[in-house]
C-alpha cells in the first residue's frame, strides 16, 4: 500500500472492507493510525474548520468532527463533514444519541455517506446537563449499541430500521467508544464486546492519563480475543496546565486524571511544556501495548501541539498523511 | 422506590428465579388469557404491572421488560434510557453522571447481573431500540403472545408473489420496530 496515499483521493472498494476510507484502510493494513478531533468552531465560517484542519491533516488519518460534545453547541458535526469532505479530507463523523431521534439520524447518516463521510462514531452524548444549554431536553431515542446495530443494517442489509429498502446503502466504518477509567471498571471490557457484536468495527477511547488500568482493560480485551474483532484507538492528550487538569476531572463526566499526573504537572516549571511532555510520555507507553492499534488525538484548543506530540512520539514511523486541499468542484466522492 | 430498587438488584437472583417460574405459568394460561381476550386484560395487568413492577423496580412501564438482561436493574430509570450498558460518564464512585446522587443504574445491572448467572450471558444480549409505540402496555402479556406466536406476532402469511422473478429479494420480515427484550 502506498503510505503517501492522498485521503482525498476517491479509493476502489477493497474486498472484505466496510467502506472506501483511508482510516479501514491503514488499519486493516497493519498500520498504526492517528485520528484527531476538531475543536468546533462557534462561527457560521467555513474558513474556522479549514484552519483547523489543515494543522490536524498533516499528522491524522482521519479528523473526528464532534457532535455537540460535552452538550455545548457549536457547529454541528454534519456541518463539518460537509465541509471537511468537499475539500478531500478524510473525517469520522461522531453521531451522539442525545439530540436527534431514529428518522433524523438515519436520514444523516445517508447524507453524510452521500457526501463522502466514509467513517461514523456512534456515541451515547453527555447528558443536558453538562452543557450550556442545561434546560435542553434530552432524546436519547438510540443508546450507542442499538446506534451501531441500526447503521450496520443500513449498510449490510440496505435496510432503514422499518424494513423499507434504501437503494444504495451507506458504505461506512462502524466506530464506539470506551471509557475504560470509570466503573464497572472489571466489565468495561465485556459492554465493548457487546458494542462490538452490534457492529462496532473501531474503538476510540476517552482521556488515557493512567496506563495501568489502561493495561487491565486491554488485558479482558485480549482474553476476550476483542483486539482481533475490531481496532482500538486509545485517547490522548496535552494538559495545558495543572489547573485545567483539576478542571477537567471535576467537570467533564468520565475524564480520569490520577493525582501523581496533576502533581508532576505542578512540580514543573513550565506546565504547558510539562503537558506537552506528558502525552509524549504517555503514547510510548500505550503504543507497546498488545491490541492497540492506534491513537485518537483530543487536544482541546491545542491542535498547534499535536503535530509536534505525533512527530515527538515516533508513531507515525515514516508514514506522512497527505492532502492537498482542493476546491470543492474538483472533488468527486464517487469511486 | 430507590431503596427497594436497590434491594431488587442485590435479590436479583431469587426474583429472576421467581420471574421465569411465574413467566412459565403466564405462558401456561394462554388459553385462558385467549378465550377472555387480551384487549380487555390489557387494562388490569397494566394496573398490576405498574403497582408490582413499580414498587420493585421503579418500573417506566416501557412495555418491553428488559430485567432478566439488565440484573434486575431497570434501565428506564437511567436518565439517558440507556438499554445496553453503561455511558463513559459514570462517576468514580460508580454513581451517575446525570444525577450524582444516585448509583448509576448500569454499575447495579452489572452486579445484579453477578448475583444472576456467573456467565453474564444474559446481559451481553444487544437490545435494540425501545418501541415507543407500546409504552404504558403491559409487557407480560405482550411475552405470552410473543412465545405463542399470536396477536402482533402471528407469522404473517408469506405473500402471494406476483409474477415468479428469478432474484426476489429475500422476505422482509421486517425486524420489529421496537426492542424485544425477552421480558423478564
Amino acid at each position: 500500500m502506498d503510505p503517501q496515499i492522498d485521503p482525498s483521493a476517491p479509493l476502489p472498494s477493497l474486498p472484505g472492507h466496510s467502506s472506501g476510507g483511508r482510516l479501514e484502510r491503514i488499519l486493516r493494513a497493519g498500520k498504526f493510525a492517528v485520528t484527531a478531533e476538531l475543536n468546533p468552531p462557534d462561527s457560521a465560517d467555513p474558513r474556522d474548520v479549514y484552519d483547523r484542519a489543515l494543522v490536524l491533516s498533516e499528522v491524522c488519518d482521519a479528523i473526528n468532527a464532534t457532535d455537540a460534545s460535552g452538550a455545548n453547541c457549536h457547529m454541528s458535526s454534519v456541518g463539518i463533514c460537509a465541509l471537511l469532505t468537499r475539500a478531500g479530507y478524510s473525517v469520522i463523523m461522531q453521531i451522539s444519541c442525545r439530540d436527534r431521534n431514529r428518522i433524523a439520524i438515519q436520514g444523516d447518516v445517508l447524507g453524510a455517506a452521500a457526501m463522502g463521510v466514509q467513517n461514523i462514531l456512534c456515541l451515547t452524548g453527555d447528558g443536558v446537563q453538562a452543557g450550556d444549554q442545561p434546560e435542553a431536553k434530552p432524546v436519547f431515542d438510540f443508546d450507542s449499541t442499538s446506534l451501531l446495530s441500526c447503521i450496520k443494517g443500513m449498510r449490510d442489509d440496505g435496510k432503514f430500521l422499518s424494513g423499507r429498502k434504501i437503494t444504495v446503502p451507506p458504505r461506512v466504518f462502524l466506530g464506539g467508544a470506551a471509557n475504560p477509567f470509570v466503573p464497572p471498571l472489571e466489565h468495561r471490557a465485556t459492554h465493548i464486546g457487546k458494542k462490538i457484536a452490534a457492529g462496532a468495527q473501531f474503538i476510540q477511547t476517552q482521556y488515557c492519563y493512567d496506563v495501568p488500568m489502561l493495561r487491565k482493560f486491554m488485558d479482558k480485551v485480549r482474553a476476550q480475543g476483542l483486539h482481533e474483532k475490531a481496532f482500538f484507538l486509545i485517547g490522548v492528550g496535552p494538559l495545558p496546565s495543572s489547573k485545567t487538569a483539576r478542571w477537567m476531572r471535576s467537570n467533564v463526566p468520565g475524564v480520569h486524571i490520577p493525582d501523581a499526573v496533576i502533581e508532576r504537572m505542578e512540580k514543573s516549571q513550565n506546565e504547558k511544556a510539562e503537558g506537552k511532555q506528558l502525552a509524549i510520555d504517555l503514547i510510548q507507553e500505550i503504543k507497546e501495548i498488545e491490541g492497540v492499534h492506534g491513537l485518537h488525538v483530543m487536544a482541546y484548543r491545542q491542535e498547534e501541539f499535536v503535530n509536534d506530540i505525533i512527530h515527538a512520539s515516533g508513531v507515525m514511523k515514516n508514514r506522512q498523511p497527505k492532502r492537498a486541499p482542493r476546491p470543492a468542484e474538483s472533488v468527486s466522492v464517487l469511486a | 422506590m430507590y431503596a427497594v430498587r436497590l434491594w431488587s438488584v442485590r435479590h436479583a437472583k431469587g426474583l429472576n428465579r421467581f420471574y421465569q417460574a411465574f413467566e412459565k405459568a403466564m405462558v401456561a394460561l394462554h388459553p385462558l388469557w385467549n378465550r377472555i381476550g387480551y384487549e380487555k386484560l390489557e387494562a388490569p395487568f397494566q394496573v398490576l404491572e405498574k403497582t408490582t413492577k413499580g414498587f420493585l423496580f421503579d418500573c417506566q412501564m416501557c412495555g418491553q421488560c428488559a430485567l432478566s438482561s439488565t440484573g434486575m436493574s431497570c434501565p428506564m430509570n437511567c436518565p439517558k434510557t440507556l438499554r445496553n450498558g453503561p455511558c463513559g460518564g459514570v462517576r468514580p464512585n460508580g454513581n451517575c453522571e446525570v444525577k450524582p446522587e444516585m448509583k448509576c443504574v448500569w454499575v447495579q445491572g452489572w452486579a445484579g447481573a453477578e448475583r444472576m448467572d456467573g456467565n453474564l450471558e444474559k446481559i451481553k444480549d444487544v437490545q435494540v431500540q425501545v418501541n415507543n409505540a407500546i409504552k404504558g402496555r403491559s409487557a407480560w402479556l405482550r411475552v405470552v403472545r410473543m412465545t405463542k406466536k399470536v396477536g402482533e406476532f402471528a407469522p404473517k402469511p408469506p405473500k402471494a408473489p406476483p409474477a415468479k422473478k428469478p432474484a426476489a429479494a429475500a422476505p422482509a420480515a421486517a425486524p420489529a420496530a421496537g426492542g424485544e427484550g425477552k421480558a423478564a
